[in-house]
């Protein structure tokens, strides 16, 4: 550790203004404070710093990500082996998901972090460290068979569009790595979409289909037929895609993020109330077969839960007041299961839901506020008067 | 009108020419004054519709300029909304028609969007800031400069809509074949209305990042 502070002192001086690397100076910081903690202080008035920065919250919630990454990777084997009927052991399974998936994380870090230096190159910035939890998080929601070239495009459609127009990390209005998502789903739906596409170079026979996609199927055929059960759906035993299948390794994410801090449990607990809340109020209206599956398979089924825990809490793009928080988590799962129930055409209903809440939640912030100003002028005004 | 001595200005001169070329950048009607978005949006799936469209507007409002121009001093103010508009439907109707006489396949593509030319800010803003001020001749050269200015952007944007969105310019296959075999899918996210205006965004960025001077203190 020391050497290595030591050799980044002595190459220190290069980076900095009238240095032979002058050019690439935010790159060298953003390496610097990658390693180490920032020995930047505030030189004018006192200001309680917490030790905790941005590149640090953004590697816990990456770490939180890591047991539905490898999850996903032992499934994307797993249903691989499934769909030929073979039997394959823990490592075959793990090694062939690897094979799948490493190249999807690779090229979306390669090229969304290419974008962001550039970018900070280029309007001497300092890099932000948002890229590492998108980078994880776009291979997370891509299926195992996506083509290399549409997640580098996405990427970068994702980074430029969805964040660097709007001023880079922390400006962004719209979750980039949703951004990138839906950009794949209107762009190339057959890749997206479907029942070919959820499990890696899948056996033509086997039916590759989402529960989600067997439900939508029920409003046709009346009756929804899932092939796995709920237990199934929890664990995530399940096609779909890569880090949304399991709801069990996803509620181990979600704890190491309400744990440290860095996740809100208002947001989360919030879209599962909202979409228990909408679910149960379908049930009970009851017109097709998809509005009677019991409420809680929408919890399991699709990225409803992998929503809850990694998007809907980005920090940037949600409500940030208390109370917004609980209206803003509430509609995403309402509109998440009204948007799955209702609308066939958009099988995974939580993409929609949150990118339209992340457009709302400005203005429920904005409202909360002017509500708690009003509510407090209240309390004055008999004084005054 | 006797005393003042009429000095005639040459057909071409550099205000004149400033007219017709001012609107392809600086004083875009699209990018710089958001004017005239709604039929950018609509019809630039194709590259043939929005150039058709963009010779429409361009008829329309060279002509609705030079008649309102001519007309300026004998309209009673209050009422010059009225006679602009009867002007700018009466032309619209007549595009319309010839459309449908001559391209028919490409007036049904276009369907209301001819009819809407009427309701084209870009035509509407330059009778009233321009026409009614000006002469005839530069009234005219003021028309075709912005029209102009709003075919530029609208066969842009319809060329990479098109391009990448169908693999297709004017209808005909322009996108390799061994593209297709290595892969390759058309996006399909071009065809879709968002598409056109962060295209329109992109062009708008990218041409004010190029003119300092058209940027925003804030």
């Amino acid at each position: 550790m020391k050497a290595l502070r030591k050799q980044l002192d002595k190459i220190k001086p290069q980076f900095r203004k009238g240095g032979k690397f002058e050019k690439l100076e935010s790159t060298f910081d953003a390496f610097e404070t990658f390693l180490f903690v920032p020995d930047k202080t505030t030189a004018h008035g006192s200001h309680i710093r917490d030790s905790i920065d941005m590149k640090r919250t953004m590697s816990i919630v990456v770490i939180a990500l890591i047991p539905t990454l490898l999850f996903g990777i032992w499934n994307a084997g797993h249903q691989h082996f499934l769909s030929f009927g073979e039997v394959a052991s823990f490592w075959d399974k793990f090694l062939f998901g690897l094979w799948k998936i490493l190249p999807i994380i690779v090229v979306s870090y390669v090229v969304g972090l290419g974008i962001e230096f550039a970018f900070a190159q280029f309007r001497h910035h300092e890099v932000n460290e948002g890229f590492l939890v998108s980078g994880m998080l776009i291979p997370l929601v891509v299926p195992p068979d996506v083509p290399l070239w549409m997640v580098a495009l996405a990427t970068a459609f994702a980074v430029i569009i969805g964040k660097e127009v709007f001023g880079g990390t922390g400006m962004n209005i719209l979750n980039p790595a949703l951004t990138a998502r839906a950009f794949l789903f209107f762009a190339y739906p057959a890749y997206m979409s479907g029942d070919k596409v959820w499990i890696a170079e899948k056996a033509d026979a086997y039916s590759g289909a989402t529960p989600l996609a067997e439900a939508t199927a029920g409003i046709e055929s009346g009756v929804v037929n899932f092939s796995h059960s709920f237990m199934d759906m929890f664990l995530g035993f399940i096609p779909g895609s890569i880090g949304e299948t399991s709801t069990l390794a996803i509620l181990v994410g979600a704890l190491i993020l309400v744990f440290t801090g860095v996740g809100s449990l208002r947001i989360i607990i919030s879209v599962i109330f909202g979409g228990v809340f909408m679910g149960g109020l379908l049930n009970i209206i009851g017109v097709n077969a998809y509005m009677e599956v019991p409420f809680y398979y929408h919890l399991v089924m699709g990225g409803f839960a992998f929503g809850a825990v990694y998007m809907a809490t980005d920090p940037v793009t949600a409500s940030q007041t208390n109370t917004g928080k609980l209206i803003y988590g509430f509609l995403i799962g309402l509109m998440a299961v009204l948007i799955r129930v209702l609308n066939p055409a958009y099988p995974e209903g939580m993409m929609l839901a949150i990118l339209l809440m992340n457009v709302f939640a400005p203005l429920i912030d904005h409202y909360v506020v002017e509500a708690n100003i009003k509510r407090r002028l209240k309390r004055i005004k008999p004084i005054a008067a | 009108m006797s005393t003042e001595k009429t000095e005639r200005e040459p057909m071409f001169s550099a205000k004149i020419k400033k007219l017709l070329i001012g609107p392809l950048n600086k004083d875009n009607p699209i990018t710089v004054q958001v004017l005239g978005i709604c039929s950018a949006l609509a019809v630039t799936v194709k590259l043939e519709p929005a150039v058709v469209m963009s010779i429409s507007v361009i008829a329309v409002t060279a002509i609705a300029n030079l008649l309102i121009s001519l007309l300026r001093n004998t309209i009673p103010p209050r009422i010059r909304i009225i006679v602009q508009l009867v002007v700018i439907a009466s032309l619209v109707i007549l595009v319309d028609q010839i459309l449908k006489a001559y391209v028919y396949d490409v007036s049904k593509q276009l369907s209301v969007f001819v009819g809407l030319i009427i309701t084209n800010c870009i035509i509407m803003g330059r009778l009233e800031a321009f026409a009614m001020a000006n002469k005839p001749w530069p009234a005219f050269v003021d028309g075709i400069g912005n029209g102009l200015g709003y075919g530029v952007i609208l066969i842009i944007v319809a060329f990479f809509r098109e391009l990448l969105g169908s693999g297709t310019i004017w209808g005909l296959h322009v996108m390799p074949k061994a593209f297709y075999e290595l892969g390759y899918v058309n996006n399909g996210l071009m065809i879709l209305p968002p598409m056109a205006l962060i295209v329109v965004g992109i062009i708008i960025w990218v041409q004010r990042s190029k003119n300092p001077d058209l940027q925003e203190e804030n």
